[in-house]
């Protein structure tokens, strides 16, 4: 009888549950259908009808033409072994963040965050110090080459790999590796047989995003490849945003979605069928300081590695903002507050960061409500089969042009009640359309790993499924969300997206602060500009520390 | 449960610093004080006055204006004509005479004929019907370093032509016409003195000469040029006559001489433009601040605050401008008509020739 009584319950609870999931798909679905489908096919509906009716002409053309199936094939390319790279360059840093403690380790996780915040403009200057004829690494002549372009895009996605694999690694229980090698397994061969498995889906999670930043990089292609090279996303912002070719700039917005939908579906596919449920530990047992010399040379070669890979950019931009003519000294961080302190250009410092801590929160809170919701759906206990085609919608955002994005918001968000072309509102809401992809592609690995054996042996045992999910799942996941909400907070800080194709009056942030100070002659303007990107690192890794402390109340001790 | 509630603790922080902060910018895009009009400047990120001179517009009229910036000169101007059926902003400040055909053939304008148009050159006033009216200009000519060719004991080039002779090998480096409104400017002086035939052949010759052309002015000023903050390889820049005085003023210590120079003889003239938007309910106004723009207290505002030389007859020009900012004698010029009628297919045939 009791038994016969609790299986009705959990029929019941599963009704709920199919309530739930239909709650959590439609939050995220019609928030992207809003802010992101809407507006996209707008600005491509324009271009796709110029004379009023349909015209396919130029993507025909577009299509046709054999410089832009280059373009189309360079930025593939390029993509591949860049994300490639990362890949390979990142693995043993997020192996050394899973398993080894070491001292500064919390203060090394957050800085790795910070190149992805900086304005590329003011990163390209850094690498031109370095890379440039007169410069040190000069002689290699990668001033602007596809060399230049490769490790441009390793330093600024160098921390995704790092945080979304080492987030699922450390969780993985070391016990089954020594098992491996007890029984005579290779290192090598207990990596490829025993780890790699199990973490195939963070790393194709980690990887797609990488690939879509580094299919859509516009500022890199252009400042540190030069004028030789374009891509599709150069080709889409020369079309729209200076020329006004609306029909050209549609058909290859159309060529880049096909090619990011066809890429997605490759990765969810690899990402999908090897997701099993893994046997999870909490981090305290699986990391420890390095032992053996080999482990001590391989926490320090990674250390080397980010050392010089992030560090090196970083400290010529610092070493710039003190440098002032009379020697080094605060000059130019006083300059930011003094230089055109009486024209309506001026913006207090404190204002700027004020504006985009935020912008940040806000989009933080949008990102994870958003991108959560899809997680779950997705993979969480009521998941959906249908909720793959979610996954994709919820990355297309990643792999469409912002300055689509940005000028769809222009021609499609003017009338109420989405009136919103000059509002501030829509600023956090561009950051979270990059950020919520974020969010979900960190959680969803995470997800996926938990044993659904052990929720529905909860659920059997009377827990309700909001017990469920609080003393099951979000314990798991509650690390990873706080890497989500790094994240998400960094993206906004960064002012990724199409924020920098829209309109914004009244609230300047530092990124804006930083290129109004680069847009003008002087040495004074360009020293204040770098003391600026010095601040919104600081900014960066201190809000990042911040969020990443939240571990060390019991919630993130998993 | 405590673990639900340190997260929920996270969020909600977070979410009262978005609320606390909600308000007080709410309060700073409102309207000051109620009966009075606002209305938007949409303009190129590079607009600027004084605050005390926006004051004295608002306590004259009661007309408060927002500032709207949206992005460099095309992209403003583009994202105008994209808008126009629902306009962004009430006047458009910053259209330049590359972009100039653009705008009017798209319909962006309404005329207006200010009183004040009087006080301004007829040869800047390029549009007879009035839908925009010249605000201010400004040349666009290779700068140098001085230093460097003190140094190296190297005659300065005057000319487009000495910037292609092999003594000058290495030395320049130019914005892409296709991302930089300064390139685009320098191309079009190009094609100003060497005609429709012959520019190509002048850009195969700078090609040979070693010409580096980078992706925006920010690069090539503060990153490539070796006179400026980035002490880059370069000693020859395309940017602007009104760089050496801005290089006096923001610096500090200040410098006797600035320590860069124009090469007059390869300047473009830009002449920028103000107009009223059409769709704008508010035309009174936007007239009002046209006339504003154009009077003498704005004008004499306006080259600290943009290094550009006011439209205005007669204007008092600040002291530093009298002293390094050179205006050049007969800078190169095309009619707008014949700039946007060519203006892609040149940058494809630039494109061709010096990229590829």
């Amino acid at each position: 009888m009791h038994a016969e009584s609790s299986l009705g319950g959990l029929h019941a609870r599963i009704d709920r549950g199919r309530l739930v999931r239909g709650l959590m798909l439609a939050v995220p679905i019609a928030f992207l259908g809003v802010f992101f489908v809407y507006p996209v096919a707008s600005i491509v509906g324009r271009g796709l009808t110029p004379g009023g009716s349909l015209d396919f002409s130029p993507l025909a053309d577009v299509v046709t033409d054999a410089q832009f199936r280059g373009v189309a094939w360079f930025t593939i390319w390029q993509a591949t072994v860049s994300t490639a790279l990362t890949v390979l360059v990142a693995l043993p840093g997020a192996y050394v963040f899973a398993r080894y403690e070491f001292r500064g380790k919390r203060l090394v996780r957050a800085a790795v965050l910070v190149p992805f915040v900086l304005p590329t403009v003011v990163v390209g200057s850094a690498f031109l110090a370095v890379l440039g004829d007169g410069g040190p690494l000069g002689f290699l002549g990668l001033d602007q080459s596809l060399a230049a372009i490769l490790v441009a895009h390793v330093f600024f996605n160098y921390a995704v790999v790092v945080l979304i694999v080492g987030g699922l690694w450390a969780h993985l229980d070391p016990r089954q590796e020594d098992a491996a090698r007890v029984l005579g397994a290779g290192r090598w061969q207990t990596f490829r047989s025993v780890t790699l498995p199990s973490l195939r889906p963070a790393i194709a999670a980690a990887a797609a995003i990488v690939f879509l930043f580094d299919f859509t990089s516009f500022g890199v292609i252009l400042i540190l490849g030069g004028p030789g090279y374009s891509t599709l996303e150069t080709e889409i912002y020369r079309q729209t945003v200076q020329f006004l070719h609306l029909p050209q700039a549609a058909a290859l917005s159309i060529v880049q979605m096909a090619a990011v939908v066809v890429v997605l579906l490759v990765a969810g596919r690899a990402q999908g069928r090897r997701a099993e449920a893994l046997r999870l530990r909490a981090v305290a047992e699986t990391s420890r300081r390095p032992r053996t010399l080999g482990e001590r040379a391989m926490v320090g070669i990674n250390l080397a590695v980010i050392a010089v890979l992030l560090g090196g950019p970083i400290a010529v931009l610092v070493e710039r903002s003190f440098d002032t003519a009379g020697g080094y000294g605060l000059g130019f961080y006083r300059a930011l507050s003094e230089l055109r302190r009486t024209s309506t250009i001026f913006v207090p410092p404190v204002e700027a960061v004020r504006n985009s801590l935020v912008f940040a929160a806000a989009a933080t809170i949008i990102a994870l409500v958003i991108g959560g919701l899809a997680a779950f759906a997705i993979a969480g206990p009521h998941r959906s089969p249908r909720s793959a085609g979610l996954d994709t919608l919820l990355l297309l955002p990643l792999g469409v042009s912002a300055v689509t994005i940005g000028f769809g918001f222009l021609i499609a968000l003017d009338k109420p009640p989405f009136d919103l072309r000059a509002s501030p509102v829509l600023i956090p809401i561009a950051h979270a359309l990059v950020a919520a992809p974020f969010v979900a592609r960190v959680l969803i690995p995470v997800l996926r790993s938990i044993d659904q054996r052990l929720r529905d042996t909860a659920a059997v045992l009377g827990a309700s499924p909001g017990r469920v999910w609080r003393e099951i799942d979000l314990p798991i996941v509650a690390r990873a969300l706080l890497v989500a909400a790094g994240f998400a907070f960094a993206i906004s800080l960064g002012e990724f997206g199409a924020t920098i194709f829209i309109a914004r009056p009244d609230y300047p942030t530092l990124p804006v602060v930083i290129f109004r100070l680069l847009g003008q002659p002087g040495t004074l303007n360009f020293g204040a500009a770098m003391a600026a990107s010095v601040i919104l690192m600081a900014v960066t890794a201190v809000a990042i520390f911040a969020i990443e402390r939240f571990r060390f109340a019991d919630i993130g001790e998993f | 449960m405590r673990r639900f509630h340190a997260l929920a603790l996270t969020l909600s922080l977070l979410a009262a610093a978005a609320i606390v902060a909600g308000p007080v910018s709410a309060s700073a895009s409102a309207p000051r004080s109620s009966g009075n009009t606002t209305i938007t400047l949409m303009s190129h990120d590079s607009f600027a006055a004084s605050k005390k001179v926006m004051r004295e517009f608002t306590k004259k009229t009661g007309v408060t204006v927002k500032v709207l910036p949206s992005g460099d000169a095309g992209a403003a101007v583009n994202q105008a004509i994209l808008t126009k059926s629902n306009p962004l902003g009430d006047v458009f400040f910053g259209i330049d005479n590359t972009l100039l055909s653009r705008g009017l053939d798209a319909g962006i304008f309404v005329p207006y004929k200010s009183p004040e148009l009087a006080n301004i050159s007829k040869d800047i006033q390029l549009d007879p019907r009035h839908r925009v009216t010249p605000v201010d200009t400004g040349d666009v000519c290779v700068n140098f370093d001085r230093k460097y060719f003190a140094d190296k004991n190297l005659t300065v080039p005057q000319t487009l032509d000495d910037l292609a002779k092999p003594e000058y090998k290495g030395l320049l480096v130019v914005e892409n016409p296709a991302t930089s409104s300064p390139g685009l400017a320098f191309l079009l002086a190009t094609v100003s003195k060497f005609g429709p035939d012959g520019w190509r052949s002048y850009w195969d010759k700078l090609r040979d000469n070693g010409v580096k052309v980078v992706d925006g002015w920010e690069q090539a000023y503060n990153t490539e040029f070796s006179g400026s903050a980035g002490k880059g390889d370069y000693p020859l820049v395309v940017s602007y006559a009104t760089s050496p005085p801005a290089e006096v003023v923001n610096a500090n210590p200040q410098p006797d001489q600035p320590p860069t120079g124009a090469l007059l003889d390869t300047c473009f003239r830009q002449i920028e433009f103000v107009g009223i938007m059409k769709g704008t309910t508010h035309e009174k106004a936007a007239k009002q601040l046209v006339d504003f723009m154009l009077s003498d207290r704005f004008q004499q505002d306006m080259p600290l605050q943009m290094y550009v030389f006011p439209a205005r007859d007669g204007t008092k020009l600040p002291s530093v401008f009298v002293k390094y900012a050179k205006v050049a004698p007969s800078p190169f010029s095309l009619p707008p008509e014949e700039i946007a009628k060519n203006r892609d297919q040149w940058i494809d045939q630039w494109t061709s020739t010096v990229l590829r």
